[in-house]
C-alpha cells in the first residue's frame, strides 16, 4: 500500500508546491504561474479520479490510512495522516474539479488584474488547505486546515485589500468564523481528554464501545458543531459570507459556494459517528438548518445585487444539507453537497461573467442580456433549474431525496419548512434570472457594452452545466450503482426509494416558484412594486436581512467596546493606579522621615532616649520575666 | 558532535561572545558607528550560530544535563561555577541568540550614542544567557541583575516619551521583583543546610512543606512580576512604549522569560507540595492576563500598547501553562516562552521601523500604508497571524499545547482561556485593517519599504516562527524530555 501513501500525500501537496513556487519564482510571470497552478490541480484532479475508481472496486468498507507524528508529548500524540474511504473521494473529486474550473475561469476574469500571480499562489494555498481537510484521518490535523482555509477566506475576500469595504469584509469574515472555532477548539480539547486520541476512527470505536455517556456526547457534538456553523455560515453566524461578495467572483464561486463552506457539512458527515449517538445534537442541526435553509431564502427574494442573492441562496442551500443530516439523511446530505458544488459555482461563475460584461452587479441595472451573452445566459438558466429543482436536473434527485428522508423520519415541521424554501428558491432563481437576461435592457450603456466572455470563461461554464445536469443521475434511487450504495453511513446503506407523491408536489412547488416569478419579471401580470407595498415592513425586514448585523454591531459597540474601554480605564487607574500610589507613599514617607535627620544633637538624644523607653516598655510587655532584671518584683 | 563538543567549555564560550563584543566596543571610538554596528553584529552572529549548534548537538534521547562545567569558586558558601543546559535551556539559549542578532540589526539606524547603546545591550545579552545556563542558584542571581539593570539606562537615554518615568517605573518594579527573589534564595541556602547554592543537590532535598507554602509565593511573585503576572505588569506597557526598538525586542523577546522560566525552574521544580497548594491561585490570576491582556489591547491606540498587552495575554499563556502542572502544558508553556519570544521580537521590530518611517504608533494617523511597503505589511500580518493561533505558525502549537495540558488540571478555566483566541483575532485584524489596508494616507505616499539589514533581522525571526510551526517536532522531544522530572516531582504526569 505505499503507493497509497504518496498519492494520497501527493493530492494536497500539489496546490501547495504551486503555492510555494509561484510565491518565490513564478510571481513576475503571470501566464507560468497560472499554468503551474492549473497543471498542479489537474494532476490533483487525476490521483483522484484514479483513488475515486479504486474505492468503488474496494467498495464501501474498504478504508485505507497512514500517519505519520507532528507532535508527540508522552501519551498526547498528534499526527497527520491520510484517510481514504468512500467520503474522502467524493469530497476529493468536488473539491479538485471545482478548484480545477475555477482557476481556468480566472484566466479570463483575472485578466489584467496587477496581482494575478498573487491571486493563483492565493487559490493554491487554498486548494492545499481544503484538500487537507478532506484527507485528514484526525481532529487536530482537521483544525490545522479548517483554519487554514479561513485564511485563504480572509486572503481572497481581501484580495483587492486596498477597497475599505473589501478589508472590513475579511477581517468580518475571519472574527465571525473564529467564534464558531472556539467552540470547535473546545470540543476538541474535551474530546481528546476524554477518549485519550485526535484519531476518527480511535474515538468512533470508544463511542461505540459506549464508553462515553450520552449528555456529555452532547455536549461535545455541539461544541463541534459550533465549529460548522461559523463554516457553513448558519444562522446565527451568517453574518459574514454576504460580505465576503466583496472578494473577486471565482473566489465567491470556489470559497464561498462550492467548497469551503461545505466544509461544515463536510465535517458533520466525517464526525456522524458522535452526531448521531446524540439524538438531541441530531436535533439541533436539524432545526437550525431548516430554519437557516427559510430564513436565508426570504432574504434573498429582495436583494438586488447578483451576488448576494446567490450568497443567501447557498446559506439557505447550506441550511438544507445540514438540515438532511440533522434527521439522519447522511447520504442525501452528501448527495445535495455534490450537486450543489456544480450548479452553485455554475451560477457564481455565470454571474461573475456577467459582471464582467456589464460592470456592475446591480440586477436592477441588466436586463436582456441573454442575447449578448447567450452561453453563460444558458448554462446559467441551466444551473438555475437545478437548483430550483425541476426534473431530470441533479438539484431535482439530491433535493427530493431530502424531502424524502425528512418525510420518513417524520418531523413534518421541518418538511414543510424545506418545501416552503424549494418554492422561494424557485421564485428568487428565476427572479435573478429574468432579471439579468430577460426584458428590456435598464441601463443602455451597460448593455452597449456588454459582450460574451473568452472561452477561458465559457468552457469552465458548459462543464459546469453538463455536470449539472448529469450528477443526479449518479443519485437515482434504486439503482445498484448508485452514489447511495457507495456513500452510506454505518453498515448498510439507507435503503432508498422513489417516492412519486414527494417527487410530484416538490415538481408542482418548483414549478409555481418559477410560475410567479414570470408572472412577475416576465409578462408584468403582478407588479413587483405593488407587492413591495403590499408586504409593507416585510419587505423592509427582508430588504435588510432582518437587521442581524445592526443588532450585533450595537452589541460589539455598546457591550464589548464598553467592556474593553472599562479594562483600559482598569488598568490605567486602579491597578496602574496603586503602583503609582505606592511610588507616592513611598517618597511621601521619605521626604517627612527626612525631617528628623536636621542635625540637631538634642533633638537626636531625645530620640534615643524615646527609643529606649519605647523598647524597654516593649520588652517588658512581652516578656514580664524581664521586670525582675530591672528589679522589680 | 556532542562528544566534542563536550571537551570544550562550550557554554561558556557562548555566553562570552557578547562579553567579547563589549571589551572590544571598548577600544573602538564611539564617532566609528559602523564598526561599532559590526562589531556587536559578529559576535551575536558567532554567539547564534554557536546557540544552533548546541540546539542540534544536544542529545535529546539521553536528556538531562549536558555540556556540563563545574569548578569550585568560593567553596565556603558553595558557590560555584556551574554551568549546564537540559532540552528547555537549549530552546531558551537558541531564543536569545535568534533575538539579539535580530535585534542588532533592527537597531542598524541607530546614530545616536551607538557605542554606549551596543555595550549596554551586550551586557544585557550576556546576563540573559547566563540565567538560561547556570544551575547555581548564586551565579544565576547574578546573572539575572546583570540582565535586568542595564535596561534602565537604555530606556533613560535612548528611549521616547516619558521615557524617565517609565524607565524608573521598570526599574524599581523589577528591583522588588529581585529583592523577594534574593530573599527567596537565601530561604533556601539556609533550609537545606547543605551550605551549597548548586541546584542538582539543593533539588534533592525535601523542603518542610509549611516551608514551602511560604516560599512558594515569595519567589513565584518575584519571578512573576518580570513575567508580567497580572496584577504586577503595569510596567510593561509603559516600560516598551518607552523602550527603543531593540531594547523592546530583547525585553519582550527574553527578559520576560527570565521571570517565566525562573518560575517553573525554582518555585515550581523545588518546592512541589508549595507549587500544588498555590498553584491553583496562581491560575485563576493567569486566566486574568489571559483575557483581560487581550480585551485590555482592543480599545489601545498606540501600536505598543497593543503589543504590550497582547504580550500581558500570551505570558498569561505561559504562566497558565506553568500552572497547569504536567508535563504537557509545561511544555506547552516552554513552547510559548520560545514562540512568543520570537514572535514578540517580530512585533516590535516591526512597529520601530513603522515609526521610523511615519513617525507616530498612533493607529489611527496610518492607513493602507500595505500599497508603499507591502513587506512590511506582509510580515506585520504574519506576525499578527502568529499571534492569533494560526496553525503554521508557532503560536498555534504553543498554546495548542498548553490548553491540552492545562485541559488535564483546570478543564473551566482552559474553555475560558481559549476565548482570548477570539479576542486576539479581533484586535490584532483590526491593527492590521487599519494601519495597512485601505486607501494609503497621501502624505505617506514617499515611504520606502524594508531595507537589507530590516529583512535580514524579520527573516530570522519569521524563518524560526513558520520552522516550529510546520515543524515542532524536534523542538516539543527537547523541551518535552526536560520537563519530564518538573512533571514527575509534583506528580503530574
Amino acid at each position: 500500500m505505499e503507493q497509497l501513501n504518496v498519492l494520497g500525500l501527493a493530492i494536497p501537496a500539489l496546490p501547495l508546491l504551486a503555492f510555494l513556487l509561484i510565491t518565490a519564482i513564478t510571481a513576475k510571470k503571470k501566464m507560468l504561474s497560472a499554468v503551474l497552478s492549473i497543471s498542479c490541480i489537474f494532476a490533483s484532479f487525476l490521483i483522484s479520479v484514479y483513488l475515486l475508481i479504486l474505492q468503488l472496486k474496494a467498495g464501501h468498507g474498504a478504508s485505507y490510512e497512514f500517519s505519520f507524528p507532528w507532535l508527540f508529548l508522552g501519551d498526547v500524540k498528534m499526527s497527520l495522516g491520510i484517510l481514504i474511504n468512500p467520503l474522502t473521494t467524493v469530497m476529493l473529486i468536488v473539491v479538485t474539479t471545482v478548484s480545477m474550473l475555477v482557476q481556468i475561469y480566472s484566466i479570463g476574469y483575472m485578466k489584467g488584474d496587477y496581482a494575478f500571480s498573487r491571486f493563483f499562489s492565493y487559490i493554491s494555498l487554498f486548494s492545499f488547505s481544503m484538500l487537507g481537510i478532506v484527507v485528514a484521518n484526525n481532529l487536530i490535523q482537521m483544525y490545522i486546515f479548517w483554519e487554514l482555509v479561513g485564511l485563504c477566506s480572509y486572503l481572497l475576500i481581501g484580495f483587492w485589500w486596498f477597497k475599505p469595504e473589501a478589508a472590513e469584509a475579511s477581517k468580518k469574515a475571519f472574527i465571525v468564523t473564529r467564534f464558531g472555532d472556539f467552540g470547535f477548539l473546545v470540543g476538541i480539547l474535551i474530546l481528546s481528554y476524554i477518549t485519550g486520541t485526535f484519531n476518527f476512527a480511535e474515538i468512533q470505536a470508544q463511542i461505540n464501545a459506549g464508553l462515553i455517556s450520552p449528555g456529555l456526547l452532547t455536549v461535545i457534538a455541539l461544541l463541534l458543531f459550533s465549529g460548522a456553523v461559523g463554516k457553513s455560515a448558519q444562522f446565527p453566524l451568517h453574518v459574514w459570507l454576504p460580505d465576503a461578495m466583496e472578494g473577486p467572483t471565482p473566489v465567491s464561486a470556489l470559497i464561498h459556494a462550492a467548497t469551503m463552506v461545505a466544509a461544515g457539512v463536510f465535517m458533520v458527515a466525517r464526525l456522524f459517528g458522535i452526531f448521531s449517538a446524540s439524538p438531541h445534537a441530531m436535533l439541533v442541526i436539524a432545526y437550525l438548518g431548516g430554519f437557516t435553509a427559510i430564513f436565508a431564502a426570504t432574504i434573498a427574494l429582495t436583494q438586488n445585487d447578483i451576488k448576494r442573492v446567490l450568497a443567501f441562496s447557498t446559506l439557505s442551500q447550506l441550511g438544507y444539507m445540514m438540515l438532511a443530516m440533522g434527521i439522519g439523511g447522511y447520504t442525501s446530505g452528501m448527495f445535495h453537497l455534490t450537486t450543489h458544488a456544480f450548479f452553485k459555482a455554475l451560477l457564481f461563475l455565470g454571474a461573475g461573467s456577467v459582471i464582467h460584461a456589464v460592470h456592475t452587479n446591480d440586477i436592477q441595472l441588466m436586463g436582456g442580456l441573454h442575447k449578448k451573452m447567450p452561453i453563460t445566459s444558458i448554462t446559467f438558466l441551466i444551473a438555475s433549474l437545478s437548483i430550483a429543482g425541476i426534473f431530470p436536473l441533479s438539484g431535482f434527485w439530491s433535493k427530493d431525496e431530502i424531502l424524502v428522508n425528512i418525510m420518513e423520519s417524520g418531523h413534518m415541521g421541518l418538511y414543510y419548512v424545506a418545501a416552503a424554501t424549494a418554492f422561494l428558491t424557485a421564485f428568487y432563481m428565476f427572479r435573478l434570472y429574468l432579471m439579468t437576461f430577460t426584458g428590456k435592457p435598464r441601463d443602455a450603456h451597460a448593455y452597449e457594452h456588454a459582450h460574451e466572455s473568452p472561452l477561458t470563461m465559457t468552457v469552465p461554464l458548459m462543464i459546469l452545466a453538463v455536470l449539472s445536469i448529469v450528477t443526479g443521475f449518479a443519485g437515482i434511487p434504486g439503482k445498484e450503482q448508485s452514489f447511495y450504495n457507495f456513500l452510506f453511513f454505518g453498515a448498510h446503506p439507507h435503503e432508498t426509494h422513489f417516492n412519486m407523491g414527494v417527487a410530484l408536489s416538490s415538481s408542482a412547488i418548483a414549478v409555481s416558484g418559477i410560475a410567479l416569478a414570470l408572472l412577475m419579471y416576465a409578462f408584468g401580470l403582478i407588479k413587483p412594486e405593488a407587492v413591495k407595498n403590499a408586504s409593507g415592513p416585510l419587505y423592509k425586514l427582508s430588504y435588510n436581512k432582518y437587521y442581524i448585523d445592526e443588532i450585533y454591531m450595537f452589541f460589539i459597540k455598546n457591550g464589548f467596546f464598553v467592556i474593553a474601554s472599562a479594562v483600559k480605564w482598569f488598568d490605567r487607574h486602579v491597578v496602574d493606579g496603586a503602583v503609582n500610589l505606592v511610588a507616592f507613599l513611598c517618597r511621601w514617607a521619605g521626604s517627612k522621615l527626612r525631617l528628623t535627620v536636621n542635625g540637631g544633637v538634642q533633638s537626636y538624644a531625645l530620640i534615643i532616649f524615646g527609643g529606649l523607653v519605647f523598647i524597654a516598655a516593649v520588652f517588658a510587655v512581652w516578656n514580664p520575666d524581664a521586670l525582675k532584671l530591672l528589679g522589680g518584683r | 558532535m556532542a562528544e566534542f563538543l563536550g571537551n570544550i567549555p562550550f557554554l561558556t564560550i557562548i555566553y562570552l561572545m557578547p562579553l567579547c563584543a563589549v571589551i572590544a566596543l571598548f577600544f573602538i571610538p564611539g564617532t566609528n558607528h559602523k564598526a561599532v554596528k559590526v562589531v556587536s553584529l559578529v559576535f551575536s552572529v558567532l554567539s547564534f550560530i554557536m546557540s544552533l549548534l548546541l540546539f542540534i548537538s544536544y542529545d535529546y534521547k539521553k536528556g538531562g544535563l549536558q555540556f556540563v562545567e563545574h569548578f569550585d569558586w568560593i567553596p565556603a558558601i558553595g558557590v560555584n561555577y556551574f554551568m549546564g543546559v537540559n532540552g528547555i535551556n537549549v530552546a531558551l539559549v537558541l531564543l536569545t541568540g535568534i533575538i539579539i542578532t535580530a535585534g542588532i540589526l533592527a537597531s542598524w539606524d541607530l546614530n545616536y550614542r551607538p557605542k554606549e547603546f551596543f555595550i549596554l545591550l551586550l551586557m544585557l545579552t550576556t546576563g540573559v544567557y547566563g540565567v538560561f545556563m547556570t544551575y547555581n542558584l548564586f551565579l544565576f542571581f547574578l546573572f539575572y541583575e546583570i540582565a535586568v539593570l542595564p535596561m534602565y539606562l537604555l530606556i533613560g537615554i535612548w528611549g521616547t516619551g516619558d521615557k524617565e518615568y517609565a524607565a524608573m517605573k521598570l526599574t524599581l518594579y523589577l528591583l522588588v521583583g529581585s529583592a523577594l527573589i534574593l530573599a527567596g534564595l537565601l530561604g533556601i541556602y539556609f533550609a537545606t543546610g547543605l551550605h551549597t547554592f548548586d541546584f542538582d543537590k539543593i533539588e534533592q532535598f525535601a523542603f518542610d512543606p509549611t516551608f514551602q507554602k511560604i516560599f512558594f509565593p515569595i519567589l513565584f511573585v518575584g519571578f512573576g512580576i518580570l513575567a508580567a503576572l497580572w496584577p504586577f505588569h503595569t510596567w510593561s506597557p509603559d516600560g516598551h512604549a518607552s523602550a527603543p526598538t531593540a531594547v523592546s525586542m530583547l525585553h519582550a523577546g527574553v527578559l520576560m522569560k527570565l521571570g517565566a522560566y525562573g518560575c517553573l525552574i525554582i518555585p515550581v521544580w523545588l518546592f512541589p507540595i508549595g507549587a500544588k497548594f498555590w498553584l491553583p491561585v496562581v491560575a485563576v490570576m493567569t486566566l486574568v492576563n489571559i483575557v483581560y491582556g487581550s480585551i485590555g489591547a482592543v480599545k489601545q491606540t498606540d501600536l505598543k500598547y497593543i503589543v504590550a498587552y497582547s504580550s500581558v495575554s500570551h505570558m498569561g499563556v505561559v504562566l497558565l501553562g506553568i500552572a497547569g502542572m504536567n508535563d504537557v502544558a509545561f511544555s506547552g508553556a516552554v513552547f510559548q516562552m520560545v514562540s512568543h519570544g520570537i514572535m514578540t521580537g517580530l512585533f516590535f521590530g516591526l512597529i520601530g521601523m513603522t515609526y521610523g518611517r511615519t513617525h507616530t504608533r498612533d493607529i489611527h494617523k496610518m492607513h493602507g500604508l500595505a500599497k508603499v511597503m507591502p513587506v512590511l505589511a506582509v510580515f506585520f500580518a504574519m506576525t499578527g497571524l502568529c499571534s492569533l493561533g494560526l496553525p503554521g505558525l508557532s503560536g498555534f502549537v504553543a498554546e495548542l499545547t498548553t490548553f491540552v495540558g492545562v485541559y488535564k488540571t483546570f478543564p473551566v478555566w482552559t474553555i475560558i482561556a481559549v476565548i482570548s483566541i477570539v479576542v486576539t483575532a479581533f484586535y490584532v485584524l483590526r491593527v492590521v485593517q487599519i494601519v495597512f489596508l485601505g486607501p494609503l494616507d497621501a502624505e505617506y505616499k514617499d515611504l520606502k519599504d524594508a531595507k537589507f539589514t530590516e529583512i535580514a533581522s524579520l527573516s530570522i525571526l519569521m524563518f524560526f516562527i513558520v520552522l516550529f510551526g510546520v515543524y515542532p517536532f524536534y523542538i516539543m522531544e527537547l523541551i518535552h524530555g526536560s520537563v519530564l522530572p518538573i512533571a514527575a516531582k509534583i506528580g503530574g504526569m
